[in-house]
């Protein structure tokens, strides 16, 4: 059995022609120039749920095509973008959008980064404060005090000389 | 040491996350028709195009509805095992043939067998748009009064049968309808 399935395999890579025996209509573009715009900008949105790193605009896969000819349909039937958008989304979920919904769900995804660069800022912030706090501020015994001003004594010779 | 295992620890945290992550299948999305009435449609019988069926005709029945086409590689490891859940007389299997050329689905039928009660044609996949479906192998579960309780993307395997699928019918069968 396994060995039949690999047969056919192999010969599934040898004929690809096999593998497309799905019913595919050829596409077509439709006649309004205006329809065809605005499917371009809205397939761009979408993602093609069977190769799902491309977008509707993008895939050569049946589904997206399918779903293309149901927008042109729509479309001329004279619905708006945003009804065509609902109309997905009712049947394939908020996943079918490459641009995530704004709801409770997504609030991670949307503003998480900012929440991350807010509390970096605030423990960098935290971090130098500490740091500045560390460093001693101790008069200078007399000594040190004689030292510094020899060198700056002798700098400023320097200088003039 | 804790400036050590600061690090260390969200390192393992991370490593958590990314485990999980590479456990999950990206392609299994949640369905948006879960606890939505199933679309209705009219579509001709496979075997008879004369006759035709649509979602409304199984009303007061926990159904399935198993898309599949004789072009699809993952509905032929699941072909067999739906002979099984058939026999198990739980629910009626109802096939959703899609983008298929008719000949090529009754060839396939006739060479494995066919475990469908009857299967309707959706020879352009209006019907499976309707339905999200995605890749075939799909399965719904339908409850008696036509609600979509359950979608399994890829084949139904023994495995989901037993823990997901069955269960499932058993409680819907024991519902009454709602009207």
């Amino acid at each position: 059995m396994t060995r039949l399935r690999l047969l056919a395999l192999l010969l599934l890579c040898f004929f690809p022609s096999f593998a497309m025996a799905q019913v595919q209509e050829e596409e077509r573009p439709s006649d309004d120039p205006v329809i065809e715009q605005r499917l371009a900008k809205l397939s761009k949105e979408l993602r093609c749920l069977q190769c799902q790193n491309q977008t509707l605009a993008d895939s050569p896969a049946g589904l997206a095509a399918d779903l293309r000819r149901e927008i042109r349909e729509q479309m001329k039937a004279g619905k708006s973008d945003q009804e065509v958008v609902a109309f997905l989304t009712q049947r394939y979920g908020d996943f079918i959008l490459y641009k995530p919904r704004v709801t409770y769900t997504t609030y991670l995804l949307w503003f998480g980064p900012f929440v991350l660069l807010l509390s970096g800022l605030y423990l960098l912030f935290h971090y130098i404060k500490q740091r500045r706090e560390l460093i001693e501020e101790k008069p200078l015994s007399v000594a040190e005090r004689r030292r510094a001003e020899e060198l700056l004594a002798s700098a400023s010779r320097k200088e003039t000389a | 040491m804790l400036r050590y295992l600061i690090p260390l620890g969200l390192f393992l945290i991370l490593v958590v996350f990314l485990a999980i992550g590479l456990g999950r299948d990206p392609h299994e999305v949640p369905s948006a028709l879960i606890n939505k009435p199933a679309p209705t449609f009219r579509l001709p019988q496979l075997k008879d195009p004369a006759k035709t069926f649509g979602a409304e005709d199984m009303r007061g029945k926990v159904w399935l509805l198993n898309v599949w086409a004789s072009w699809c590689i993952a509905c032929r490891d699941e072909h067999p095992h739906l002979f099984e859940y058939a026999q198990s007389g739980v629910a009626p299997i109802i096939g959703l043939n899609y983008k298929d050329k008719r000949e090529d689905a009754l060839e396939s039928l006739a060479e494995m067998g066919d475990p469908y009660q009857l299967s309707a044609v959706d020879l352009e996949g209006r019907v499976a748009i309707d339905y999200g479906v995605y890749g075939a192998p799909e399965t719904y579960v339908i409850d008696k009064n036509g609600t979509i309780r359950l979608k399994h993307v890829g084949p139904v395997m023994p495995e989901v049968w037993s823990q997901e699928v069955l269960p499932l019918i058993q409680k819907l069968n024991r519902e009454g309808t709602a009207k």
